[in-house]
């Protein structure tokens, strides 16, 4: 079941029930509050299976939610109220894990495997080009030739 | 005495599977007919004992026979009918035995329908869809048994965990199944070819349908997936990269590639070994996410190592099937000739590119997915990768995609010159921009999102209808008598862009309230007047609830009326949220009630969430595409027989 341990770690934390982001945690400037609701969405609930602080029930998160508020009405830059969260719980309440040493290759692998791939596929296509023709006989079947006319006819 | 019997066919089918892997794949070595003919009744005999075996299960769940401890752990007298027969699944070894079902339901279908496939080839398959088989099958029997009795039968069960009890997520597995064991049919014939050192336009005509209908019910299975999410888990989120989630996307990424990859060795004879490699991994990923899901490795790295019994199981199938295939692979990969000559302007091309972005796609999700794993076990680094990294990673080549999916439709195979392709496309491309600068004036909360996301998604859907337009030679009359695969082409395309924009357009524009409501006290969210009327304590069969009475209207014109609840199930402890959405064409409703206050009123959250609906819409079309596609008629006559191509037949994509 794919949501199995999503929903058995939501088990746990739901132990005492609050429906993530309280009315009484709103911040009165909306300015704010959607600047606390954008860094809610980037910091990971500590105990829970993947949910976000925002979304979370567990009490920890409420805290930390809490937190994060204080921080901004105390006023903090955004990254220094994550710079601050992440010192007092590590950083793996970060999402988005920082850009240092081995996660390098995490940032990189993507990119790096697209443009190998462009080059592969490059150098593989500059060989389709040249390969030579007459290993298939007549340059094409008749069924080639009848979708050659299909294609012109089409357009 | 059912139980006993469905205990003893699970054995059988272990034993059957056992022949039906040794047997057949000797006889196509030494050419015996008679041990190659073992593959079809024995297929057929696997899945009729895993089917009694399901049944027997099945048979225990309806009737609460609570001596059985999976029954005992997953369910409860009070649990509704429905539920009861989908605990059955709701669970690790029902899960795995609904998997193996599937599996051994694949290998009969190819036993049964494979009739004009080379008795060779048949039996080959056979025998690799009966060993992944058996390998399952000994990791339910020795590790995962559902048939474990308890010494002393409690009066009742644990229940069904209450956020599962729920029709979306009912049928989620079935679906995601379907599509994750139905890439094992691409990886047996992947390897019987392997075996065989040919690759031809034959068989990738056969390993297309099978791939398609994999794909069609991996996409499926995610959107429920998806859907009960949005609606489930009280928070209106639809994707949350997950590592279960992520565990699914990365086959239906592969096999979206290999789809495509397919049609080139269809058609032009070239992409032979780098398909073969895809249809491997497409598999390999399905095993990769059964791994993660099942293992519990990606709960903690802890409890995998406390427990590592079924984990080390799976790891174990996964390295000899992947680790198999892939040495065979590296030992014949040389013998597959490619024979296509095309030049870079051309249909060859373009799905190569569909082939890298796809690929990468999946291998970013796959990185982020395992990393936390790897950082910690090499650098004892506990760290989270969670949706903004996805986010920003995987989407540049999905924009991408989606720039070049239109051109690569309709670009010809070959040879092509860019601008005969282009100038068909120009309104497409108008209309893109002209959505786009809607959606800019507009203004959403990020209108970058909602801008590149309407663009690109008009542009693939005015492309796909663009496409099928020069291909009916710009004449609507003959648009209907296009063939089956045509449309089902350009219905997926669509599909996808229709859940581009509704993706970009709910996460940009969605907006969000949360506050106390008092009983009779209107407020205004985004242009709607919300109004509760009243909590009301309900009892349901197996929990209790509270549900709100909300009036949503708009300009003192009533809309609708919302019934949110808040549900506890007493046997589990554990509450859940309903919430109530009014589903709209342009925008959903959601509303969600929360706890009441010290100081009087409820909680209640509010999301106006703009083009929610699309999204599923847009999987629901891109499914219904490949459902045209599978059903041309093409694949109806018997497919691998020799090319006997109708007058009007045009390449199915």
């Amino acid at each position: 079941m794919k949501h199995l341990l999503q929903a058995l770690a939501l088990i746990l934390t739901l132990a005492a029930p609050a429906l993530a982001v309280q009315p009484d945690e709103v911040l009165s400037d909306p300015a704010l509050e959607a600047r606390a609701r954008e860094i809610g969405q980037v910091l990971r609930c500590p105990v829970c299976q993947g949910e976000n602080i925002d979304e979370s029930n567990a009490d920890v998160s409420r805290d930390l939610r809490l937190l994060v508020r204080e921080r901004l009405v105390a006023g903090d830059s955004d990254s220094e109220v994550i710079d601050y969260v992440t010192d007092r719980y590590g950083e793996y309440v970060l999402f988005e894990p920082e850009r240092t040493g081995a996660n390098l290759i995490l940032y990189y692998a993507g990119p790096v495997a697209f443009g190998l791939a462009l080059i592969g596929a490059f150098v593989y296509l500059r060989g389709r080009k040249r390969a030579p023709e007459p290993q298939i006989g007549p340059a094409l079947s008749a069924e080639e030739e009848k979708r050659l006319r299909e294609l012109m006819g089409g357009n | 005495m059912i139980v006993e019997l469905g205990h003893f066919a699970l054995i059988l089918a272990l034993a059957v599977a056992l022949v039906q892997s040794i047997v057949p794949i000797i006889g196509a070595q030494r050419g015996w007919t008679g041990w190659m003919a073992v593959g079809e009744p024995a297929a057929s005999a696997q899945f009729l004992l895993i089917a009694v075996s399901f049944a027997a299960v099945t048979y225990a769940f309806i009737t609460s026979d609570f001596s059985l401890q999976l029954v005992y752990a997953n369910s409860h007298t009070d649990k509704p009918m429905l539920y009861k027969v989908t605990g059955v699944w709701g669970n690790h070894e029902g899960s795995m035995l609904l998997w193996v079902l599937i599996l051994a339901l694949f290998g009969a279908c190819a036993a049964w329908f494979g009739g004009a496939l080379p008795p060779g080839l048949r039996a080959r398959v056979l025998s690799v869809q009966g060993m992944i088989g058996a390998a399952f099958l000994a990791f339910i029997v020795f590790t995962s048994n559902p048939f474990t009795r308890l010494a002393e039968p409690p009066f009742n069960g644990q229940d069904l965990n209450p956020l599962l009890q729920d029709p979306g997520l009912a049928f989620h597995p079935p679906f995601l199944y379907l599509g994750y064991v139905g890439l094992s049919m691409a990886f047996s014939f992947a390897v019987a070819a392997l075996i065989e050192g040919r690759v031809d336009a034959a068989w990738a005509r056969w390993v297309r349908p099978w791939t398609l209908a994999a794909w069609i019910f991996l996409t499926i299975g995610i959107a429920l997936g998806s859907w009960w999410a949005y609606y489930e888990l009280g928070w209106g989120g639809f994707w949350f990269w997950d590592p279960v989630e992520n565990a699914s996307f990365m086959p239906w990424l592969l096999a979206a590639a290999l789809l495509h990859s397919a049609i080139v060795v269809e058609k032009r004879e070239a992409l032979k070994s780098w398909t073969i490699l895809l249809a491997i991994m497409a598999f390999g990923f399905s095993l990769i996410g059964t791994f993660l899901v099942r293992s519990g490795v990606i709960t903690s790295v802890h409890s995998f190592a406390n427990d590592p019994e079924r984990g080390v199981f799976i790891l174990a199938i996964l390295a000899v099937f992947v680790g198999g295939a892939l040495t065979l692979f590296a030992a014949r990969a040389g013998a597959m000739q490619a024979k296509g000559v095309f030049s870079m302007v051309s249909r060859e091309t373009a799905l190569v590119m569909n082939n890298i972005l796809l690929a990468v796609s999946a291998l970013i999700v796959f990185t982020g997915t395992i990393w936390p794993l790897v950082a910690e076990m090499v650098w004892d680094r506990k760290l989270s990768v969670g949706a903004p990294f996805f986010e920003k990673a995987f989407t540049p080549f999905m924009v991408i995609l989606a720039i070049i999916l239109p051109i690569g439709a309709m670009i010809p195979w070959k040879r092509a010159k860019l601008d005969r392709v282009i100038r068909p496309l120009a309104p497409a491309l108008v209309l893109a921009l002209a959505a786009a600068g809607l959606a800019w004036t507009l203004e959403t909360g990020r209108t970058m999102l909602a801008l590149v996301a309407t663009g690109l998604g008009t542009w693939v859907v005015a492309g796909a209808a663009a496409d099928l337009w020069i291909r009916a030679g710009r004449t609507a009359r003959r648009l209907a008598r296009l063939p089956r695969a045509d449309w089902g082409k350009a219905t997926a395309h669509a599909g996808l862009g229709i859940t581009i924009i509704g993706i970009g357009l709910l996460m940009a524009g969605q907006v969000e309230d949360i506050r106390v409501a008092r009983e009779g006290e209107p407020f205004d969210v985004a242009g709607y007047t919300i109004t509760l009327d009243k909590v009301e304590r309900v009892d349901g069969p197996n929990y209790w609830s509270d549900m709100a009475t909300l009036r949503v209207a708009r300009g003192g014109k009533p809309i609708t009326t919302l019934h949110p609840e808040k549900r506890s199930y007493p046997v589990q402890a554990m509450p859940t949220t309903e919430a109530d959405i009014d589903n709209g064409f342009w925008r959903d409703i959601y509303l969600v009630i929360g706890d009441p206050q010290d100081g009087g009123g409820w909680a209640v959250r509010t999301y106006i969430k703009p083009f929610a609906s699309w999204i599923w819409a847009g999987c629901a079309i891109m499914s219904l595409g490949g459902f045209l596609s599978l059903t041309d008629r093409r694949y109806r006559v018997a497919a691998g027989a020799r090319k006997a191509a109708p007058m009007h037949a045009t390449p199915a994509e």
